[in-house]
């Protein structure tokens, strides 16, 4: 048996020196992970303001506002930061932060790999995604301001230029050429994630053996490098619409701001939405998928149990993302499509509850029986499984054409995704930062701090999502800026006035966080153990923080799966997957 | 127990294989026998070329499809009367896919003179090519049918641009292919050669495609 440690000469690549090269432009997998968190904590504050705005406007239409032009926010304002919020959220935190940063951090050290498969382009990843926000904040600071049309932009108004409204001109071309940006920064990491976990993982790293966060990262790569080529096609065409002066999107005889417009026929609205939804759907579960995995790791790791059913987790996973390219028709139920189709696309829809509910029951399964310590990750993990729930089912509503038609376009549609898409990913992305954080950075984040965190923004969520289907019931547009404008809208503005005081509230919570976060980072408790949560996986078994090549050179061997935790006859309630089976002490 | 991880750790270095032998898992060729650093496997720029085709494609059919699609819902679709230089292009791009199978044969044999010249006379065809598409386009101005002047040839100029912008890239790799220098590089020349042949014959298959489309659809 060779079992040593490695000296330096091994390394995969020599740590750079200077700072430029250490800290800017790294090629290390776990620095452009945190580039990209960072990234990501920078527009989630981003949007988060930008949402606050809107809530305070919501509840109070006269009230003077800052960083807005003129003090009362108009109609146009509200849509700007509506699509703003829209755009930067799911775009720059909810694709970047749990694939692109926990991902980039993770995926190679779990699968005992040095680094991404090709750390060059995966910096580029980085920096072109970097270019893309920059792109799309520049949309704030154009004549006209941020665009208008909501981030599925739909044409014709998006294709229009100037005369479709304040925003749509300057501001929705670097709005396109911004997300087609993003589109080729995704396709390069998907490539990149999707090489790393076919051909670098370790001796022993069969797939069965990969963690469940390793498997959601692989499948949400997978999403992504299918979905955003079409997104990039779509936007191309979209643009020509807009500077060449084509016509893909926009159809004759539309008059607008009372304005025939001549120079434009016979084009499809429609076709803009197929694709874009083509790409959509999927997107949904590039943001959702890799809460999934983690939500799988921690339940396990603090339930001290295996995961219950872990290839029905896998094949749960397999079929979301599979399902996920099938259902973007019932994104345009009320497009007049065809009732034939659309019953294709509700059936197909619900058909996705099914390897839902399976990860759902598995994740209670694991939690059953198990010794569970509530820490602040378990918390949040077990927060993900309700949101989950909590969002999912509004989707079976939402799944039907019929209740659909009605709903479609009201406060029912912002309370679902929300709760699925934003909120249970953040939930996810907290669980992760919370159970890494030690590894990553040699501190744990304070648990106490942390605890009071996760029940001020649970708590919070709720009290600002669960009002929000009552207001769709009561036949609530989506994107009205003033409640009080209209007649029939009054009655609802106390469940206005009520959420925007929920979300004031679990904003300010978030301050609580980045404290914590902030503090920790100096002054957090010291992770003097490499492996402080007695987990199983690899990341574990190596230093806090990792080293510049994560295993010093040397390539780790797995014996084991990924969790197993409690296992009949061994001393510990947990055997590491790179323990040989001789070195596993008995009971 | 927690915190001496470490020492429990199995490490195998490289070349020596452990005690236990584990069930195969996927990244076990780079790793196991080079016996120096853990380099790339070789076979993993091959999955990364697959991977790039795949959204390749799925660029390419979002194109073809709303093609299809905005023939089909428009009523203001005209011909374009595709110019007849095509039929040379698409020749000529077929002729490269044959010099970049001989060039790669001659690397196989060590001739690498003769690799060299056939690299270049493929590299001469791609850039050929271009000119000839180029060519069309000036043909179709020249015809007073520009980008917006009809759905059907806003699809051509998109088509053929988005065929070359990806075109471009195999010409950037075929130059590459002959000015790296290899004593410094992860990969071989031949490995490179051989990316870059499939990419190029991709990219000639992409444009029979295309180019039936266009003809055939319009």
């Amino acid at each position: 048996m060779v079992t040593h440690e490695s000296g330096g000469g091994h390394g995969h690549h020599q740590p750079p020196s200077g700072f430029i090269r250490k800290w800017i432009f790294s090629v290390d997998h776990k620095v452009i992970g945190i580039q990209y968190i960072s990234l990501a904590l920078f527009s989630v504050f981003l949007g988060m303001a930008l949402s606050l705005l809107m809530r305070i406007h919501l509840a109070w239409p006269n009230l003077k506002l800052p960083f807005i032009a003129g003090g009362i926010m108009t109609s146009e304002q509200y849509l700007a930061l509506m699509t703003m919020h829209g755009t930067i959220m799911v775009f720059m935190v909810l694709t970047t932060a749990p694939q692109s940063g926990f991902g980039n951090y993770f995926l190679p050290i779990q699968i005992g790999a040095a680094d991404m498969a090709f750390p060059v382009l995966n910096m580029l990843s980085f920096w072109t995604t970097f270019l893309s926000l920059c792109v799309m904040v520049a949309a704030f600071f154009v004549a006209g301001g941020a665009p208008i049309g909501g981030w599925t932009s739909y044409p014709p108004l998006s294709a229009l230029g100037q005369i479709a409204g304040p925003g749509q001109g300057a501001g929705e071309t670097l709005w396109i050429v911004g997300l087609a940006i993003f589109c080729a920064a995704s396709l390069m990491g998907a490539l990149n994630f999707i090489t790393t976990t076919i051909d670098l993982r370790a001796k022993g790293m069969s797939l069965g053996r990969m963690p469940l966060t390793v498997w959601s990262w692989f499948i949400t790569a997978i999403l992504a490098l299918l979905a955003f080529g079409v997104l990039l096609a779509a936007c191309l065409l979209l643009l020509l619409d807009r500077v060449a002066g084509t016509s893909f999107f926009i159809p004759g005889g539309l008059v607008v701001t009372d304005t025939v417009i001549t120079w434009h026929k016979g084009g499809s609205p429609l076709l803009w939405q197929h694709l874009f939804w083509f790409f959509g759907h999927p997107e949904v579960y590039i943001a959702i998928l890799p809460g999934m995995g983690v939500a799988s790791h921690v339940l396990s790791t603090f339930s001290r149990k295996p995961v219950f059913g872990y290839r029905a987790m896998v094949g749960a996973l397999c079929g979301i993302g599979f399902l996920g390219f099938c259902v973007w028709g019932h994104h345009m139920f009320v497009s007049g499509m065809s009732p034939y189709s659309a019953f294709a696309f509700s059936i197909l829809t619900m058909t996705i509850g099914v390897p839902s509910a399976i990860k759902t029951f598995n994740w209670l399964g694991t939690l059953w029986g198990g010794k569970i310590t509530f820490t602040c990750a378990m918390l949040f993990a077990i927060g993900f499984v309700s949101l989950f729930v909590t969002g999912g089912l509004s989707g079976l509503f939402l799944a039907q054409p019929s209740l659909d038609l009605y709903l479609h376009d009201a406060y029912f549609v912002v309370a679902h995704f929300h709760l699925i898409m934003g909120v249970a990913a953040i939930f996810g992305m907290f669980a992760a930062l919370y159970f890494w954080f030690p590894k990553m950075f040699g501190r744990f984040l304070n648990e106490k701090i942390g605890k009071v965190h996760f029940w001020l923004t649970f708590a919070g969520v709720y009290l600002i999502f669960m009002p929000m289907h009552f207001l769709g019931l009561a036949g609530n547009p989506r994107r009205y800026s003033d409640m009080t404008a209209v007649d029939f809208l009054h009655p609802l503005q106390p469940v206005h006035d009520f959420i925007t005081y929920a979300a004031i509230f679990t904003i300010s919570a978030q301050l609580i966080f980045l404290f914590n976060l902030l503090w920790s980072l100096k002054f957090g408790e010291k992770a003097e153990e490499q492996n402080p949560w007695r987990a199983t996986t690899l990341e574990w078994s190596i230093p806090s923080p990792p080293p510049f090549d994560n295993f010093a050179g040397v390539e780790p061997v797995i014996y084991h799966g990924p969790y197993e935790f409690s296992v009949p006859g061994a001393a510990d309630d947990f055997i590491p997957q790179y323990l040989a089976p001789e070195r596993v002490r008995k009971a | 127990m927690p915190g001496a991880i470490t020492q429990d750790i199995e490490l195998i270095e490289a070349g020596h294989g452990g005690g236990v032998t584990p069930p195969a898992g996927g990244g076990d060729e780079g790793g196991g026998s080079s016996g120096g650093p853990r380099p790339v496997p070789r076979r993993a720029y091959f999955t990364a070329l697959q991977l790039g085709l795949a959204a390749i494609i799925m660029f390419f059919m979002s194109l073809a499809s709303s093609y299809i699609v905005r023939k089909g819902l428009g009523t203001d679709w005209q011909r374009t009367r595709l110019p007849r230089v095509l039929w040379f292009n698409t020749v000529i791009l077929l002729a490269s896919s044959i010099t970049i199978v001989i060039a790669r044969r001659k690397l196989e044999r060590g001739l690498l003179a003769s690799f060299r010249n056939w690299w270049w006379l493929t590299t001469g065809l791609g850039v050929l090519f271009l000119a000839g598409q180029l060519a069309a386009w000036r043909d179709l101005r020249l015809n007073g049918m520009f980008l917006s002047s009809n759905p059907s040839s806003s699809f051509f100029y998109v088509l053929t641009a988005a065929h070359g912008a990806h075109l471009a890239g195999g010409i950037f790799a075929l130059f590459y292919v002959l000015f790296r220098n290899w004593d410094r590089s992860r990969i071989t020349q031949a490995t490179a050669a051989e990316l870059t042949s499939i990419y190029w014959h991709f990219m000639d298959g992409l444009w029979i495609f295309l180019f039936v489309l266009l003809t055939v659809g319009r």
